[in-house]
């Protein structure tokens, strides 16, 4: 169905080649999966599959790249549309109109099929995807896994056989994202479609995929089947972490394999003392930060009766929260439960419909301040945020030139805003263009610049979306540093494998309310949508990451 | 359902006609008046419907700008003297320009009035803007036309996206302590908005390119299409010619222009064949919408007949003064221009919704 024959691709002024001498062919009813680091070209290589590499990227495509029998050097991607559906990675910047009903007849208006068979197909859709009630609904109003289903069904409803999903899962908690794979599963096995899915969150889709191309961040590629690309591949998920720990060959890849596996290793752990865990408290700390915080925690932020209102929408109702030094807090729930509405009214800028928000300042200065009621320049040294997108706030051309501006808006010395930089990341060039720097090293700039301040209080909204497992590596270890140097960090993610690594404790939102909050371990591990793979492999050893296995292990010998 | 886009398109349109049809400041704010009034009572809760407060903006703006470039450059017509400001000598390559001079009374009229008559126009398209989905609009096209039409609907799009675009990069500079102020700060807001603007149309345009947007028909290109618009445009060039001129003949004027009109609109039609194009469940035109599109019309040939008829009435004289009167056909049109405000009006679906 997809072949791709000695393909390499160069962007115009671009050093080297995105993709390096790439071959392979996906056959009929496969379910295809794109894995590499972040930058190494799995965009380019999706986007070359439906010819939108080179008809509109620009760039030099040598070699072919045949789609079901169209060779996409004579066919631009409009005569791709009713073989090859696209999803790009931000579903809403697709939405060509405004409603639901009339963006799944988008494809078929322009295809030019009769009135009565859009009607049926639409109808078809809807219930595939479980969409018939949002029908009527405007698009811009939907959750994030609302609108990937509506892109995914758009691109349905004109019966392609081929699909090609870039990062489908990667805004969306877990139950949706399981909601989505399972429909991409059911068209696979019952429709015999082809899917072609790029994504990072393997531990999400790696036991769904029939085969797996492993692109390297120099443009060359592996493929193979799962477990053979996957026992030596860069990234790797949890469970193959697992796998590589323990010596199992072959590699499994769902965890119904890796628990039938997991036996002596259970038996091993039970026995070892290591696993039993002092209390959650201490553990939050010890576990996370080797560096233990060196003053006892105390409060830094105390919210009360917290109420957020957008028009009609009651978006939080009424939560209590307090944050210690020295935490690093997760803050999970579903799509549009209302976690981005609270972090924005906890740091002050974000409308607050009631309730109180102090932040205990550091000793010698104000001692309780209420972030709303402070000069932005002012609240942002008590309590800061990295929003959702974070190049919002960087507007100058280069990195060096936003390093400058954050030290100066601060007053901080020249070069602190790059050394925090140089810690978080490594080689972030000067005169790179913000935009131009791959989603970690963006995130990371933000970061030092928020963190230039010292803030009492960081706030970080979904950090983890479009990041590789060593960018959520630095960016665990960079919050574990700032927390044990005396302050408090909540996060928002639908990330479990990132909160396992990174996370002390853990609040659960759902309908804007507060409904858990405990430690990692009670929380993530108790909970069958939440808890992590290892977890899921080890039950019932009280373990949540490979890190914490290999501890274990360790203690045992 | 909701109202049928091209209905508030004509109405809107209606409007405008009769704004340019007289300078009595007066006559154009019972106009603006009953724009107001209907956009806000009967918009939706929609990004596009959120953006009438920005063409509000802009037409005071539009006020502002047009006063002020009198009292810098305007040629100083004689009448009672408010401000004398000092003339600014030029050099003699500068003729026929002035900088400064004395500011009269019905000089700067004459710039407000202009500048309210032009700023009414922007409040038009502003509402049609904010009651009718530009996105839906689009659909009512002929198929022909319907490549064009798409550009024109993103195009539109984008002021609306910008505002809210712009509210959303604010907000976040100010997590860092950046509040924008003066030409840095406009700038520091609109660098980030527009290149995200750029990228999101770029995406948006992949994402229709990759859909099958303006795919066209293998192996059918009508020659009679390519024919039948040379000879629109030309009979349009002649026509307009001919109807200008005085001394033309006759039969150059109107019938060529008819005949040209009817050249595109079949040119139209058989372009319209080659696209391959369908529309699910398209908009119905009923009784509502025939009323909405109806006060629009009525209202501007109230004020064109008036114009005929009584031309003094709606251009005030300025030498001497005098205060602008409103007329009673002004009045009516006002009215006529604010029924489709009323609840009555409202599509069955739409009363229950709100």
């Amino acid at each position: 169905m997809i072949h791709f024959d000695h393909v390499t691709v160069t962007y115009p002024d671009a050093v080297r080649a995105a993709l390096t001498d790439v071959t392979f062919r996906v056959p009929e009813g496969e379910l295809c999966l794109v894995i590499g680091p972040t930058g190494a070209g799995k965009s380019t290589l999706l986007k070359a599959a439906c010819g939108l590499v080179p008809h509109f990227t620009g760039g030099l495509l040598e070699g072919r790249v045949v789609v079901e029998g169209r060779d996409t050097r004579d066919h631009p991607p409009r005569d791709l549309a009713d073989v090859v559906g696209v999803v790009v990675q931000d579903p809403a910047s697709g939405f060509v109109t405004d409603t639901v009903e009339e963006e799944l007849a988008y494809a078929m208006e322009q295809l030019g099929i009769a009135p009565s068979v859009m009607r049926t197909r639409v109808e078809e859709v809807l219930d595939l995807l479980g969409l018939a009630t949002l029908r009527g609904r405007p698009l811009a109003d939907l959750s994030g896994g609302e609108q990937q289903r509506v892109a995914i069904g758009s691109v349905l409803t004109s019966q392609p056989r081929i699909l090609v999903l870039d990062e489908p899962t990667s805004a969306l908690d877990p139950a949706a994202a399981e909601d989505v794979l399972a429909a991409l599963t059911r068209l696979v096995h019952d429709l015999g479609m082809t899917v072609l899915l790029a994504e990072h969150r393997l531990e999400r889709v790696v036991q769904y995929a029939d085969r797996v191309i492993s692109i390297a961040s120099d443009g060359t590629t592996v493929d193979g089947a799962p477990a053979a690309v996957l026992a030596d591949s860069v990234v790797a998920p949890p469970i193959v972490e697992l796998a590589r720990l323990a010596a199992w060959h072959p590699v499994p890849l769902s965890v119904r394999d890796a628990r039938r596996r997991a036996a002596p290793l259970r038996e091993l752990l039970v026995g070892s003392k290591a696993n039993r865990h002092p209390s959650a408290a201490g553990d939050q700390v010890a576990r996370k930060s080797p560096v233990r915080a060196a003053a006892p925690p105390i409060t830094v932020l105390a919210a009360r009766g917290v109420h957020v209102r957008y028009g009609r929408t009651h978006a939080v109702r009424g939560i209590d929260l307090t944050l210690s030094s020295g935490q690093v807090v997760a803050l999970m729930g579903r799509n549009g439960s209302g976690k981005s509405s609270l972090l924005w009214a906890l740091q002050g800028s974000g409308p607050r419909a009631a309730g109180q928000v102090l932040i205990i300042g550091p000793p010698g200065a104000a001692a309780k301040a209420d972030p709303a009621s402070m000069r932005p320049r002012d609240a942002r040294l008590r309590v800061a945020l990295v929003p959702q997108n974070p190049q919002d706030l960087l507007y100058l051309d280069t990195v060096t030139a936003e390093c400058a501006a954050a030290d100066a808006q601060i007053g901080a010395e020249p070069g602190t805003t790059r050394a925090l930089l140089d810690r978080l990341t490594t080689g972030v060039p000067d005169p790179a263009h913000p935009r131009d720097l791959s989603e970690g090293q963006r995130l990371a700039l933000v970061l030092a610049i928020q963190l230039a301040a010292r803030p009492r209080v960081l706030l970080l909204d979904e950090p983890t979306r479009g990041l590789d497992y060593a960018a959520k590596r630095h960016l665990a270890a960079a919050l574990a540093r700032h927390a044990a140097a005396g302050a408090a960090v909540l996060l928002s993610s639908h990330d479990v494998e990132f909160v396992a690594e990174s996370a002390g404790r853990v609040l659960v939102i759902a309908d804007g309310e507060l409904v858990a909050d405990g430690g990692v371990r009670d929380i993530l591990a108790a909970s069958p949508t939440f808890a992590p793979q290892v977890a899921k492999i080890l039950h019932p050893v009280d373990l949540l990451t490979v890190d914490d296995v290999r501890r274990a292990l360790a203690a045992t010998r | 359902m909701t109202m049928h886009p091209l209905a508030w398109w004509v109405w809107a349109l209606g409007l405008a006609v009769a704004a340019t049809r007289t300078t009595n400041p007066a006559v154009i704010a019972l106009i603006l008046a009953s724009v107001v009034l209907v956009v806000l009572a009967r918009r939706e809760d929609a990004s596009w419907a959120r953006a009438f407060r920005g063409f509000l903006v802009l037409g005071g703006c539009i006020v502002a700008i047009r006063m002020l470039f009198y009292v810098v450059v305007g040629i100083k017509t004689a009448g009672a003297v408010l401000v004398d400001v000092p003339r600014v000598a030029l050099p003699s390559w500068a003729v026929g320009v002035e900088l400064f001079g004395p500011i009269t009374l019905t000089g700067l009229l004459v710039a407000l009035y202009g500048g309210l008559r032009l700023a009414t126009l922007v409040v038009c398209f502003g509402a049609a803007n904010a009651l009718a989905n530009p996105k839906r609009a689009l659909r009512s096209l002929p198929p022909s036309l319907h490549q064009i039409g798409t550009a024109i609907v993103i195009a539109v799009s984008v002021p609306p996206q910008l505002v809210t675009a712009a509210a959303g990069v604010r907000r976040a500079q100010r997590l860092r302590g950046h509040e924008p102020r003066g030409v840095r700060g406009l700038l520091s807001t609109a660098v980030p908005v527009l290149t995200d603007a750029l990228s999101r149309s770029l995406a948006l345009a992949s994402s229709m390119d990759s859909r099958g947007y303006a795919r066209p028909l293998t192996g059918r290109t009508d020659r009679r299409v390519s024919t039948l618009v040379v000879i629109a445009l030309a009979a349009a060039s002649m026509g307009t010619y001919g109807l200008l001129d005085g001394t033309s003949p006759r039969w150059l004027g109107v019938p060529v222009l008819v005949i040209g009109g009817a050249a595109a609109a079949t040119a139209s039609i058989l372009a319209g064949r080659q696209v391959r194009r369908t529309r699910y469940r398209p908009d119905r035109w009923g009784s509502p919408e025939l009323l909405v599109a109806g006060c629009g019309v009525v209202a501007a040939v109230l004020l064109v007949a008036a114009t005929a008829t009584d031309p003094a009435a709606l251009d005030p004289s300025l030498s001497p003064l005098s205060w602008p009167q409103v007329p009673p056909v002004a009045l009516l049109c006002a009215v006529v221009a604010a029924i489709p405000a009323a609840r009555a009006f409202r599509r069955p679906a739409e009363r229950v919704a709100t």
